[in-house]
């Protein structure tokens, strides 16, 4: 495992020579797909659980859909299916974007994460006591002051448990990049193993180093946990 | 924006023996009149109207059910009346026909009618995430565009007159005990300068012997002269800090008066309310 790893460290960890690759391209796969998720989740998942049906609707569709199927075809679907389109193919800027495998794949895990993480935010916002909302209205805060000051910081704070979950699912997710020719940890490994037949030690780095990523992210969370949910003490009496 | 401190200033601090005499001289701060409220088939209040005064103390009474949490929460449209007046400083409140025929407010007019009147809630309803300083801060900094230090003194002169010491201000309401959140829950009011206070039955969450020192509190608001509308089933400190006494009864004013018509009721019902509480 130790030659295997002089052989490919810098694959897995950074640079295949090629381009950025292993743990530096898995990170980068992670952390655009849990952004954009985070900052587009945030205004659906309080369209979600709006009283006005059509703003609800087109976000439960959405959600129905991303989460109703698997992430592998939704990648398929952005990577291969998307560019068969003749719209995609005549129109100069779409054309652009899905002729890049990284876009696709990003486009893929941005929109699945999204939809799973609206629904953890939306639900989040359904379990803020009622009580609290009401104070808000009756001191003046409405529309996006009351979201913004209150229903949204309330919320986040009580998804933290649910969304780290997410986020540890979709980390472990980054690994079907490979299937897009996007040269994440999984790929260098299947690279290593296809030159070398050394499966259990190519496969088991990739392995160590999801496991690293995940712990040092669980560490992370519950840094956050600590920081952001003091308020919550067990109820008493 | 400082209607508190002149309110304050035109009716001076006295003593609680004289609220009647002095809210009959002022002129009339908030009018309600004939408000209806019904849930499906169930009327709850059937043209109830009140007249407070500047100073006003003024305590709605009566059994559960009978609509006087919703009356004070129609007030400031926590609750949509059905039919009804209100009217703050001679300016009464627009309504206009909202989705599927219900009334709604003038929103411009219903949110600068929320920042004048405070609202002190049964369950306190703080915002468990924030603490102590940023639940008071909060409505100031955000709806009233106070700046930060300014508010930030202001919460803690009003944690001083509530009686909470200075190092509560960095905790969370759910470490404190019940009567500290509701008196965290009268300075989050009080920092706002309101105009006047509604109270929705502030001690019938607490533990008997928190009661006191959360009535304490409001009994000494009640001394600065502050307009106050009061939900209550403490029928002793009604009667110690009204000026106005309203007892509803099945979503009617069945009696109303001075603070001596708990001593001296005239109606059937209200006999049979006061002799049915232990006292």
């Amino acid at each position: 495992m130790i030659e295997l790893f002089q052989q490919y460290g810098l694959a897995y960890l950074y640079s295949d020579g090629a381009g950025v690759s292993g743990v530096a391209m898995t990170l980068w796969l992670f952390i655009i797909s849990v952004l954009f998720g985070f900052f587009l989740s945030i205004p659906l998942a309080i369209a979600r659980v709006s009283e006005h049906a059509w703003l609800r609707w087109p976000v439960e569709v959405y959600t129905y859909l991303f989460r109703g199927t698997p992430l592998y075809i939704q990648l398929l679907i952005c990577y291969t299916g998307l560019y068969s389109l003749e719209v995609v193919q005549d129109n100069a800027l779409l054309n652009q974007f899905f002729r890049n495998a990284l876009n696709c794949t990003l486009l893929a895990f941005v929109l699945n994460t999204c939809a799973y993480t609206v629904e953890i935010f939306a639900g989040a916002i359904r379990n803020i006591p009622h009580g609290e909302i009401e104070a808000a209205r009756a001191y003046g805060l409405h529309g996006w002051r009351l979201n913004l000051f209150v229903v949204v910081p309330a919320a986040l704070r009580r998804a933290l448990p649910a969304y780290s979950n997410e986020m540890i699912l979709m980390l472990h997710a980054t690994s079907l990049a490979f299937t897009a020719t996007v040269a994440d940890i999984l790929k260098v490994a299947r690279d290593a193993n296809a030159e070398t037949f050394l499966t259990f030690q190519a496969f088991g780095i990739a392995a160590l180093l999801y496991m690293l990523l995940s712990f040092a992210l669980v560490g992370l969370f519950r840094l956050a946990e600590r920081r952001w949910m003091r308020f919550l003490v067990p109820t008493r009496g | 924006m400082n209607q508190s401190a002149q309110a304050l200033a035109t009716y001076p601090v006295e003593t609680p023996a004289a609220p009647i005499a002095k809210a009959a001289t002022a002129a009339v701060k908030l009018q309600v009149e004939g408000i209806h409220k019904r849930y499906g088939e169930h009327e709850v209040l059937k043209g109830v109207s009140l007249n407070a005064r500047n100073g006003d103390v003024i305590s709605l009474i009566g059994a559960s059910g009978s609509g006087k949490s919703t009356m004070l929460r129609c007030i400031n449209f926590l609750e949509q009346p059905d039919a009804g007046v209100i009217t703050l400083d001679g300016i009464s409140i627009e309504m206009r026909q909202g989705r599927a025929g219900t009334r709604a407010p003038h929103q411009a007019q219903l949110q600068n009618l929320r920042t004048r009147l405070a609202m002190v809630f049964q369950h306190f309803n703080l915002w468990s995430h924030m603490t102590v300083l940023e639940n008071i801060t909060m409505a100031p900094r955000r709806v009233l565009g106070v700046s930060a230090a300014e508010a930030e003194r202001r919460a803690r002169l009003y944690l001083d007159k509530v009686g909470l010491p200075g190092r509560v201000a960095d905790q969370y309401p759910a470490f404190l005990s019940g009567g500290q959140q509701q008196r965290v829950a009268i300075a989050r009011a009080l920092a706002m300068e309101p105009e006047i206070i509604l109270f929705d039955e502030p001690t019938s969450a607490l533990d008997p012997e928190l009661v006191g020192e959360v009535l304490k509190v409001i009994q000494t608001l009640a001394e600065e002269g502050r307009t106050m509308l009061m939900v209550t089933h403490e029928m002793g400190f009604a009667r110690q800090v009204s000026s106005q006494v309203l007892f509803l009864h099945q979503g009617r004013v069945e009696e109303q008066g001075g603070a001596e018509i708990l001593d001296h009721p005239n109606s059937e019902r209200l006999q049979q309310f006061l002799s049915n509480r232990l006292k």
